[in-house]
């Protein structure tokens, strides 16, 4: 596959691997503890900040391993496509299930208002424009996030 | 005039960088054998398939209220370490590196075709692996036995309401006045026995006053929105001891139990992974058997097998990486 490497070139792969590894480990546990003011008293980083860092970290450590400890890196052009262009499902997938999280939590506030309401005997459930049972001017817009 | 033409073509021909034709039969286009490709491909449904459990996770824990803090529930360690939030976990991450770098020089000693290196990396990679499982069975047992936690149980949460801790003497006054019965229950533990007093009301709800699994009151008896609690599981009673709270606006109620969700994900999830790195601790074990006894020096593609198993733990490592993610830094 690739050239003939020497021992010492191998030693200094692994050594550099989990030098860089450990300290973006260390950066990212960093980062939770100082923004949730364990290390120093008081201090919080608003959690826009944190959060992006914190996966930003670890899609480095992901990029590292695949790359040069499974050696991705120094595959053949196509093939590294046929494994990476699939992981691309993810982007779709984390802000549809994300969304869907903050729709159940809204919902939650609609269900317990409605599970005050009075009901009218008379009153006939209705089907609104959102196919649920309730108008389309009550149904929940928000997306949580915090 | 020709000839030159013809010269002057050739060396441009030689010159120019070529691309070589993969797809013309007798090789592997992906320049690499059926069983590396088809590790890679496994390794790509199984990430596949921890996504799932994590996308679960994210959509779960952003639809309630009341989800427990990484840093608060995860902060004890073995030797009676408390207080230390994320540090365990960190260690067990720093495990994990090192024993991804061990199977690195594993595989790149089988290149080198040196077979007692290579058995020597192995086993180290199995050792590492080895600690691995051993700090993530103490977290469980820490989670299950002491905390209470289990699959259907989550005695970790977050306050939503706004108020304070009863004291004992206020939850006497409280029971007196709505006609609560009192119990006290002697229990002992670490060789001296204390009393432990709750109140029943007249659904069944037991009330007790908090304090923590030494039997310590609380560092503040004020409740704010977006506090962390553990409901502490009392052993000798085989219950749990339900803080009594009292809100701003004057009502009694008790610690609800934190969201179902969590237990459930955290065992499955973490459990699962823990599964993959105990199969791959299983297969290390037995291709470092096969290496030395010598079964890849015959072999036409040599030490490949190292490689596929090194492979396979990387993964495992990965996955880590966004459990870790996930589950303690998110």
């Amino acid at each position: 596959m690739a050239h003939a490497t020497t021992r010492e070139e191998d030693i200094k792969v692994g050594r550099n691997g989990f030098f860089i590894l450990l300290i973006v480990t260390l950066a990212e546990v960093a980062v939770a503890l100082i923004g949730n003011g364990h290390l120093i008293e008081g201090l919080s980083l608003p959690k826009m900040i944190m959060i992006p860092v914190m996966i930003a970290l670890s899609l480095y450590k992901a990029y590292y391993i695949t790359s040069i400890f499974m050696h991705l890196g120094s595959e053949v052009k196509p093939f590294i496509a046929t494994v990476v262009l699939p992981m691309l499902l993810f982007i779709w997938a984390i802000i549809a299930f994300l969304w869907e999280g903050s729709a159940w939590f809204n919902n939650q506030e609609y269900v317990n208002k409605k599970n005050q309401e009075q009901v009218d005997p008379k009153g006939e459930a209705t089907e609104g424009a959102t196919g649920m049972l309730m108008n389309a001017n009550e149904a929940p817009k928000q997306v949580r996030f915090e | 005039m020709a000839n030159e033409t013809v010269i002057e073509t050739q060396e441009q021909h030689d010159n120019a960088p070529q691309k070589e034709n993969l797809w013309n039969g007798g090789q592997s286009p992906f320049k690499a054998s059926y069983g590396k490709l088809m590790m890679w491909y496994f390794l790509l449904s199984d990430a596949f398939t921890f996504g799932g459990f994590l996308l679960a996770y994210g959509a779960l824990r952003f639809s309630v209220k009341g989800w427990p803090v990484p840093d608060f529930v995860f902060q004890t360690a073995p030797f009676g370490i408390s207080g230390a939030p994320l540090i365990f976990v960190t260690f067990m991450t720093f495990v994990l590196i090192v024993s991804s770098v061990t199977v690195l020089r594993a595989v790149q000693e089988g290149k080198r075709e040196n077979q007692s290196a290579v058995v020597k990396w192995l086993l180290a990679t199995v050792l590492g692996g080895g600690l691995f499982l051993g700090c993530q069975a103490w977290e469980w047992t820490n989670l299950i036995a002491t905390e209470g936690m289990t699959l259907y149980t989550n005695p970790f949460a977050t306050h939503i309401d706004e108020g304070k801790y009863l004291t004992l003497d206020e939850l006497n006054g409280i029971a007196k006045e709505k006609g609560w019965e009192k119990e006290v229950v002697s229990v002992e533990s670490h060789g001296k026995t204390s009393e432990i007093t709750y109140f029943t009301d007249a659904k069944g709800n037991k009330y007790f006053e908090k304090r923590d699994h030494h039997g310590d009151l609380p560092e503040k008896m004020e409740i704010k929105a977006g506090d962390s609690y553990l409901i502490t599981y009392q052993h000798d009673l085989h219950d749990y001891a339900v803080g009594a709270y009292q809100t701003a606006d004057g009502e009694v109620k008790t610690e609800p139990f934190g969201p179902q969700a969590f237990g459930a994900l955290f065992f499955f999830i973490t459990g699962f992974h823990g599964f993959h790195v105990f199969s791959g601790l299983a297969f290390l074990l037995i291709i470092a058997i096969q290496a030395a006894n010598g079964t890849y020096v015959a072999r036409k593609n040599g030490y490949e097998m190292v490689e596929k198993i090194g492979l396979y733990w990387h993964f495992v490592d990965l996955v880590w990486v966004f459990v870790f993610l996930a589950f303690y830094l998110l």
